[in-house]
């Protein structure tokens, strides 16, 4: 993309094609002869990761869409359903949910690095402008992308979201409805985010086409900030700048797998594993991590319209930051004070961040005001000013010097600086966490669950008297509508055999018809059928019992959650504990009290429980000692029987847990060798260059 | 490469190259794996495609009804006596694909044709009792079957294939 290339293939076939269209000198110009200054740092693999990324999500999300039905009824079966049936579907899953995160880290990395070394100035204000218009692309993106599972979260933040438009003065409502399709968030809304979510990445991938051809044009950037002048300044871009990019990738998919395989749910949140309820909003709504900043910006102001003109030119004010900051010298290396007032900034984003996550009240109210000012603060106040009062340290004549003076000092700021954003990003990431602590319930006693960690199983046994228990007690209330009874065979399960299967189904009688005569009848269940739901609907299932319908347990152990805090949620990180669902579910099994304590009242009809939160819960105690006959020994008290039934419902919420966390452990293996490999071909490529 | 000068350990270098270069492509290789598979049958599909029961009682003589079994129309037909002796009476060796009628259906209950409907040429559906042989016509290129399902005129290359099925009682069969 640098001007008409030189290049001949040497096979006339391909010279051929060359003349004609010269397509193999345009890849030979941009990315092998392609000169890039020789002293870039791995911050400047960032952009190789972001299309990296970029392809993950384009190749998993058409392949999601394969499986998925946009239609508010069956929005969410369907994405359970690709998830226990279709092949690898569950990873597949974990990649696009995990990959658009990791999608969003890459992103910020990449933007700040951009701030830091001053890569939106002259020459190179179109390039970043661009940058901007990917972010903004890649914002709606996500957010129609998270909408689509049709979860409670993904419900309400439609709603919330799209009402944000209502603050335009005069045109808002109808703005409003012309988005939904309706009036209010339902089938129509789904549909159409389901087609612009499919729509937008290719939109992002051209945008990116104009970034690449752009930085192709006006040259990269590099930490020193000085142009490359000879021949001695830059090296062949293959490859030097490939065989970093590629050890910078490889680095980032161990991160990336770490979510995928061990950690898939850690940055989602509990909420979205309740399908969507146009009737309840859950407690605290939280959108996804990436926009907590600006969510917060948004809540500080105490406009309406004012709260959302602050959100969305907390994001427009990137694009005029070549202008706002004036200075010559572009690199931060080279600028004391700039140094120092972008970490701030830095800070502020993340506790912007934060406080995007709590509940809008008292402290955090004030903290978001002033956060917010600091950050407009930071561009319209303090970069132009800097311009004008800071006077820069010296910068090296040529890159080469740079490089040469480098050597001498070995200094490695890099991997403070991994570690110390490492740690700050699980504290940003974990500070969704925090929004869901607290809800009016004792926090639940940890337990030793079989399946947690890398390397954990189901126990057999406790998923086949877990089976027993549900079958016996709680099947006469919930549901388990996710699970065939083929899935009781399936590997990594309660392990029962094909003939054993057919036989626990043939105990039930199963609805099925019409037949030839338009009746519908009762069978006996097959394999190949779901557990049947113990009410026809869920009228029937309020209606008796006390107004409150009992939940499917499908997804109850991931679909109940209750906050860490700080600074567990970091340690969680590394300890890859997320068992707070099954600590709830079997902490709220043995938490009824016959008597509430002094000075809790409980409404007629609804029962004391301790772990609840809030305390009156409509279900009656459902366990007691002895209820339930085992016939392996293990003892019958309502502990065993929580036990069990936890770790059966943790099955039905992930059955193929097990072969996640063992293709993890496989990739794992492979990553560390791949990374290992690349890093010292890195090294060697590279000996002669520095 | 351009930067090979330091020629003092060429060949762990190049070990080194190619090593890196097989990991990535084992990796790509394998990371591919799954996103072939999931294009096959999930396992829901597979499971409805376990075999289905048939009550034949209710069809007459002369009649046939159409089951599905795994999405595929099955032709149950009650054949005639003259449709068996039709079937019969051909030379065998004269057909297009050589089967015999006996060969097609169980013994012992030779009035029962069970075929998959799907014509053999471009996988459209024939429309029973139609055509010159007193089995199956299909419209989409004008392929002819006989009262056997054998094919006996027309573009398509091989019999209506019979499923896998048996008799559990004199009036009832399972497919698959
Ligand atoms: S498909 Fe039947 S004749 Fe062509």
């Amino acid at each position: 993309m640098s001007g008409p290339s030189d290049y001949q293939p040497s096979n006339p076939a391909l010279q051929w094609i060359e003349r004609r269209l010269p397509i193999m000198g345009l890849v030979h110009s941009s990315f092998v002869i392609y000169p890039t200054p020789r002293n870039l740092n791995y911050w400047w693999t960032f952009g190789a990761i972001l299309s990296f990324m970029l392809g993950i999500q384009i190749l998993t999300g058409v392949i999601l869409a394969m499986h998925y039905t946009p239609h508010a009824d069956l929005a969410f079966k369907s994405v359970e359903l690709l998830v226990r049936d279709v092949n690898y579907g569950w990873l597949l899953r974990n990649m696009h949910a995990v990959g658009a995160s990791m999608f969003f880290v890459a992103v910020y990395v990449h933007m700040l690095r951009g701030l830091y070394y001053g890569s939106y100035k002259e020459p190179r204000e179109v390039l970043w402008i661009l940058g901007v218009i990917i972010y903004l692309l890649m914002m709606a993106t996500g957010f129609m992308g998270y909408v689509l599972p049709w979860g409670q979260m993904s419900f309400w933040g439609a709603t919330v979201i799209t009402n944000l438009f209502s603050a335009i003065p005069y045109v808002g409502e109808s703005i409003v409805t012309l988005l939904w399709g309706g009036y209010s968030v339902g089938n129509p809304t789904l549909n159409r985010f389901f087609s612009l979510h499919y729509l937008l990445p290719f939109l992002i991938a051209g945008v990116v086409v104009l970034h690449v051809w752009a930085l192709h044009v006006a040259g990269q950037n590099n930490p020193d900030g000085v142009e490359p002048k000879t021949e001695k300044d830059t090296v062949p871009f293959t490859p030097h700048a490939t065989i970093k990019d590629g050890f910078g990738v490889a680095c980032f998919m161990l991160l990336y797998a770490w979510f995928i395989f061990y950690m898939p749910n850690y940055l989602g949140d509990a909420d979205n594993y309740i399908p969507a309820n146009p009737g309840v909003t859950p407690p605290h709504i939280v959108p996804e991590w990436y926009y907590l900043p600006f969510y917060a910006i948004l809540r500080s102001i105490p406009n309406k319209l004012a709260g959302v003109i602050g959100m969305f030119s907390a994001i427009i004010i990137l694009c005029f930051l070549p202008w706002l900051d004036a200075a010559r010298t572009k690199s931060s290396k080279y600028r004391p004070l700039a140094k120092q007032f972008f970490w701030i900034f830095v800070a502020v984003c993340i506790l912007l961040g934060y406080l995007g996550a709590q509940p809008p009240e008292g402290i955090y109210v004030i903290a978001g005001r002033v956060l917010t000012f600091c950050y407009f603060a930071y561009f319209l106040i303090v970069l132009p000013l800097l311009s004008r009062i800071e006077t820069p340290r010296p910068v090296p004549n040529s890159i080469a010097e740079a490089v040469l003076a480098k050597t001498g000092s070995k200094s490695t700021p890099m991997v403070s600086t991994v570690i110390a954003l490492a740690l700050v990003g699980a504290l940003f990431a974990g500070s969704v966490d925090s929004a869901r602590a607290e809800e009016g319930g004792t926090r639940p006693p940890g337990n030793n669950w079989s399946f947690s960690g890398p390397f954990g199983t189901f126990d057999r046994g406790a998923l086949q008297r877990g089976l027993k228990v549900y079958k016996e007690v709680c099947a006469n209330c919930h549901g388990l509508s996710f699970i065939a009874f083929r899935n009781l065979g399936d590997p990594g399960g309660p392990g029962y055999s094909t003939a054993q299967v057919a036989a626990f189904a043939s105990d039930y009688k199963v609805k099925d018809g019409p037949n030839d005569q338009g009746d519908m009848f009762e069978r006996p269940g097959r394999p190949a059928d779901y557990f049947p739901s113990p009410f026809p609907n869920e009228q029937a299932a309020r209606a008796a019992n006390g107004g409150a319908a009992p939940p499917d347990l499908s997804l109850i152990t991931k679909a109940r959650s209750y906050g860490r805090g700080f600074p567990m949620f970091i340690v969680d990180f590394f300890s890859q504990y997320q068992e707070q669902g099954p600590d709830y579910v079997s902490a709220v099994l043995q938490g009824f009290e016959d008597k509430a304590p002094e000075g809790v009242t409980i409404p007629e009809g609804s029962y004391y429980n301790k772990y609840f939160p809030g305390h009156a819960i409509k279900m009656p105690k459902p366990l007691s000692d002895g209820q339930v006959t085992y016939d392996d020994g293990s003892p019958t008290t309502v502990a065993q029987y929580a036990k069990d039934v936890t770790t059966f419902l943790m099955w039905t919420a992930e059955p193929h847990m097990e072969a996640r966390k063992r293709m993890g452990f496989q990739v794992f293996i492979f990553l560390i060798i791949f990374a290992g490999l690349m890093y010292f071909t890195k090294k060697k490529v590279w000996a002669d260059s520095h | 490469m351009t930067t090979a000068s330091s020629a003092d350990h060429p060949t762990r270098r190049d070990f080194l190259f190619v090593a890196t270069g097989a990991a990535a492509a084992v990796g790509g290789a394998a990371a591919l794996w799954p996103f072939v598979s999931q294009m096959n049958p999930d396992a829901s599909t597979i499971a409805a495609g376990a075999p289905i029961e048939v009550d034949l009682s209710p069809v007459a003589e002369g009649q046939d009804i159409k089951v599905f079994w795994r999405g595929k129309p099955i032709y149950i037909s009650h054949r005639t006596k003259k449709q068996i002796d039709e079937a019969r009476a051909v030379n065998v060796a004269s057909l297009p694909d050589p089967q015999s009628d006996e060969a097609r259906v169980k013994s012992g209950h030779d009035q029962w044709l069970v075929v998959i409907g799907i014509c053999t040429h471009l996988g459209c559906i024939p429309i029973a009792h139609e055509g010159n042989y007193d089995g199956f016509f299909c419209p989409c290129h004008g392929s002819q079957y006989d009262s056997s399902g054998r094919i006996r005129q027309g573009p398509a290359p091989a019999n209506l294939p019979v499923p896998p099925y048996q008799f559990v009682s004199d009036t009832k069969i399972q497919i698959g």
